[in-house]
């Protein structure tokens, strides 16, 4: 091996470095002043450093409790948070998932450019951990990084164009609109908590007909929402661990109850400095996404962050919350009963998948479809967690996972192909891929029938 | 003079209002403020000089100073008033 090829490698080993160079590209694109160009690309590079950085200070909380869990209750206890895991992930599985990442946006472009879902992801954020579970089931099972790259990417950009699609007859009910859609890792749940107010639920008695009291508004500060319902399961666990174990094994003599608040809290800051660092990456790449989707599918829709929904059901947003939540301790009972791995209700999951599963089922089904489709998706982000954690590898034996629906439904779905041969993978994204441009087909000769006339587009789209 | 974008993470729908924003500065022509989106919990009094957040936060975002509530954060029309009204309270229109 030459030593400039050596080097070469070495530069792309460097998940960092990768994302520089995407984000270098995407100024260059937009054709950025020299300055901006310079500032951008830095901040990504650093941005990504950023979120190694906070992994470090979320595994180091994350291994006692692991340790802790399994002495007290003899099984393993998994949390899913999706920063938490991905942040541990990334260290390992960076470039590969940063390339996904990026090629799996410009085939969600080509997607929505050349078939009838007309769907632009621009929740980069999720899209960048989906990007790292692929990752880790594919290379985890075998693939090598580039076959990992090419076949993560096509299912990045099916699962980023088609997961929008899903939610989008629920969304056109709950936004009175049919300009954006939903785009988060969660709308398997919350598309299905739609199909569960439809079924069960009566559209006219609103969840707003009710009075709410307010002073959930802490809810909204995720730093303190995951300090503290770390802080109580911290403390639950411990106290169960006992003084002696923990203070002999874990805590270096500390009070065994002062230890378990300082590691909450420790969760909650590397959460916090991973979010930081995501943030900065996202800010120097998502605006060039967004330009150049708008030139290449000017009608198409944005699928967008859940919050967008939540100012058209507040009092849903609180009732799919808690019904989301008391779903996951449900399952969570479920699996104390059955035996085996634990999956602790992730707050965060359940806050921003229940909500915005309560805005829908509202709109379908009012507050019966609000509370019943809010608790399903409470179920799923509980079960399909656990049926993923074989297909990942050693990721899978961390303390914490993916925690939303839709990495559940991919993740099932490739890491099933995936244990049966690579060939199956590959046919599995050709036969989606060939479904997607089928379906597309369909859909175009069906309106024809229906209008001979094609009708003008809608004439505003509001920019996402 | 700085415009803040904030959501609960200040990874999405925060980053979708900044965004908007820029569009309309640009469309105003208002080259003396610069937009920037984060976290609630990161924000601070001295963060920015106008604070624009969804209804689902208002309560969050008390205390802040000059604080715009937006009822749609997908409301393209809605954004542009209340961009159009910040930069007036600030003299920049």
């Amino acid at each position: 091996m030459n030593s400039v090829l050596q080097n070469l490698l070495d530069v792309f080993r460097e998940p960092s470095v990768i994302v520089g160079l995407i984000a270098l590209l995407g100024l260059l694109l937009q054709r950025k002043s020299l300055s901006d160009t310079v500032k951008g690309t830095t901040k990504a590079f650093v941005g990504f450093l950023v979120l190694a950085a906070g992994a470090g200070v979320v595994s180091d909380a994350l291994t006692p409790f692991g340790e802790m869990f399994q002495h007290a209750f003899g099984v393993q206890g998994v949390v899913p948070n999706n920063e938490a895991i991905v942040g541990k992930v990334l260290t390992n599985y960076g470039s590969q998932a940063a390339l996904i990442f990026f090629f799996g946006m410009v085939v969600n472009v080509l997607l929505a450019r050349f078939t009838r879902f007309k769907f632009i992801y621009m929740s980069g954020h999720v899209a960048l951990y989906l990007a790292a579970m692929i990752a880790v089931i594919l290379i985890a099972n075998g693939f090598s990084s580039w076959q990992a790259v090419l076949w993560g990417a096509l299912a990045q950009g099916l699962i980023t164009t088609l997961s929008p699609a899903l939610v989008q007859p629920w969304m056109r009910k709950a936004t009175k609109n049919d300009n954006v859609a939903l785009g988060h890792t969660g709308n398997f749940g919350i598309a299905t908590s739609g199909l569960v107010g439809k079924l069960f639920g009566n559209p006219e008695k609103s969840t707003e007909d009710l009075k709410i009291p307010k002073g959930l508004g802490f809810l909204r500060d995720t730093t303190v929402v995951i300090a503290s319902s770390m802080g109580v399961i911290y403390l639950l666990v411990t106290l169960v661990a006992g003084s002696g174990y923990v203070e002999d094994k874990l805590s270096n003599g500390q009070w065994y109850l002062l230890w378990a608040v300082m590691q909450a809290g420790k969760f909650a800051a590397g959460v916090f400095i991973i979010l930081a660092g995501v943030r900065v990456v996202l800010a120097e790449i998502i605006p060039a996404f967004k330009g150049i989707s708008e030139k290449l599918v000017p009608n198409a829709r944005p699928a967008l962050d859940v919050p967008i929904v939540f100012t058209f059901a507040p009092n849903a947003v609180l009732i799919g919350f808690l019904s989301s939540f008391v779903g996951g301790l449900i399952g969570m009972g479920i699996l104390v009963a059955v035996g085996g791995t634990i999956i602790i209700p992730g707050i965060v999951a359940h806050f921003m998948t229940g909500a915005a599963s309560g805005v829908l089922g509202n709109a379908t089904g009012g507050r019966r479809g609000a509370v019943l489709g809010a608790m399903v998706n409470g179920l799923m982000i509980t079960f399909l967690p656990l049926l993923v954690l074989p297909f990942l590898g050693d990721v899978g034996l961390q303390n914490s996972t993916f925690s939303d629906a839709d990495f559940g439904v991919a993740g099932l779905l490739l890491g099933s192909a995936v244990h049966i041969s690579h060939v199956a993978v590959i046919g599995l994204i050709v036969c989606a891929l060939a479904a997607v441009f089928a379906g597309s087909a369909l859909i175009t000769r069906r309106q024809a029938a229906k209008e001979p006339i094609t009708t003008a587009e809608p004439e505003r789209r509001p920019t996402a | 003079m700085k415009f803040l974008a904030m959501c609960s993470t200040g990874l999405g729908s925060s980053f979708m209002v900044r965004m908007n924003i820029e569009t309309i500065v640009g469309e105003l022509g208002l080259s003396a403020v610069t937009v920037e989106h984060s976290d609630i919990s990161s924000a601070g009094p001295d963060s920015a000089d106008v604070f624009f957040v969804a209804k689902d936060l208002e309560d969050a975002a008390q205390g802040l100073g000059d604080v715009v509530v937006l009822n749609s954060i997908i409301d393209m029309d809605e954004l542009r008033e209340a961009v159009k009204a910040a930069a007036a309270r600030h003299g920049l229109l």
